[in-house]
């Protein structure tokens, strides 16, 4: 595999995975449970989309085959798609939405925290700009983890429910393979098992504040690099790119 | 305020759109406690690039006039034009008043 080659998955992995979040939380809009929280959702999901954007539009161009970031959102089937497996989880309920969005965001913070020291100006340029977003989102679910774990007894189960069930996707998160690894070693990619430590003081902190815990068990599930997902993805992808498949010359 | 709607407590919310401008009161939100009132303040009403700051207050806290007294409290002020400073003549010659 060239460079080139590597780096075009890189942007893939990230810009998909942003792009399967931004779709989730745009799933929020109309059903937040009070107005302020809807437009909350949606806020989010908007800056999602703007970094998916970011990685899709300069990995198409590092692929070089002239493939825009719509052809490569709207274009690729689910075996294709190389998003962490954390951002196709279905929202479920609020708890699980936060849960969810929370392991993410605390990652998210750190990765393009490390990434703005990249040697390679655009995802530098990238992260720059995410990490502010980033940490805004973090305020978000970390405190909202607060209010459901340390809240009433229903929003404290919910919540507790939630982190047991989504646990084992974050292991994905933090996983290096031979692409990550060579672009790390270049000093462009992030070598994101160096973040996982302080990923996981973020989480402990957050998760005594919000009186619950997380699994003694340790089992990870895998896959999302080789385009293996849960069954949730293909649903979301069916929907998501129908409009622009049914219509290929659709605008705004 | 009642939370008995489920949707937290109003907060009225103050805006300032540039460093050392007045905060103006632009609506209100709800939330159950300040950080929220704050984020929500800050979703709803600085999504287009308003504020470089935000006041929320409970909105139990903002003490009101009542529109029925109207008339005793801002009527007397009306006929009072040398309360304008546009009513003075500026005294020839004067160049700082």
């Amino acid at each position: 595999m060239t460079k080139e080659e590597m780096l075009f998955q890189y942007c893939l992995r990230m810009g998909d995975t942003h792009n399967v979040f931004a779709h989730r939380m745009g799933e929020w809009c109309t059903n937040g449970h009070i107005l302020e929280e809807d437009i909350a959702m949606t806020n989010i999901a908007l800056d999602h989309i703007g970094t998916a954007r970011a990685w899709l539009i300069y990995g198409g161009e590092v692929e070089n085959k002239g493939r825009t970031e719509d052809d490569l959102a709207f274009h690729r089937d689910e075996r294709d798609y190389v998003n962490m497996l954390i951002s196709e989880l279905p929202n479920g309920n609020f708890a699980e939405t936060i849960v969810r969005n929370f392991m993410f965001d605390a990652f998210s913070l750190l990765y393009y925290t490390e990434l703005t020291k990249s040697s390679n100006e655009t995802l530098a340029g990238i992260a720059q700009k995410v990490i502010k977003e980033a940490k805004y989102h973090l305020k978000h679910s970390a405190n909202w983890m607060v209010r459901l774990g340390d809240g009433t007894e229903e929003s404290h189960q919910k919540l507790q429910s939630a982190i047991d069930e989504i646990w084992r996707f974050t292991g994905n998160m933090f996983e290096m393979d031979d692409i990550d690894q060579s672009l790390s070693d270049s000093g462009i990619g992030v070598d994101c098992a160096q973040i996982k430590e302080q990923w996981m003081a973020v989480v402990m902190q957050t998760v005594s504040d919000a009186k619950v815990t997380i699994p003694e068990n340790k089992y990870m599930l895998t896959g999302s690099k080789k385009g293996i997902h849960t069954e949730a993805l293909g649903h979301m992808l069916a929907e998501m790119q129908s409009l622009a498949r049914a219509y290929p010359d659709a605008k705004w | 305020m009642s939370v008995d709607n489920n949707q937290g407590e109003l907060w009225e919310v103050f805006i300032q759109s540039k460093n050392n401008l007045p905060y103006k009161h632009v609506g209100s939100v709800h939330a159950t406690d300040k950080e929220m009132a704050l984020q929500n303040a800050r979703d709803l009403y600085t999504r287009r690039g308003e504020g470089r700051g935000i006041w929320v207050v409970p909105s139990q806290y903002i003490v009101a006039s009542d529109p029925e007294e109207n008339a005793e409290f801002f009527d007397p002020s009306v006929d009072k034009i040398y309360r304008h400073p546009t009513f003075f003549e500026m005294p020839k010659g004067s160049k700082n008043i």
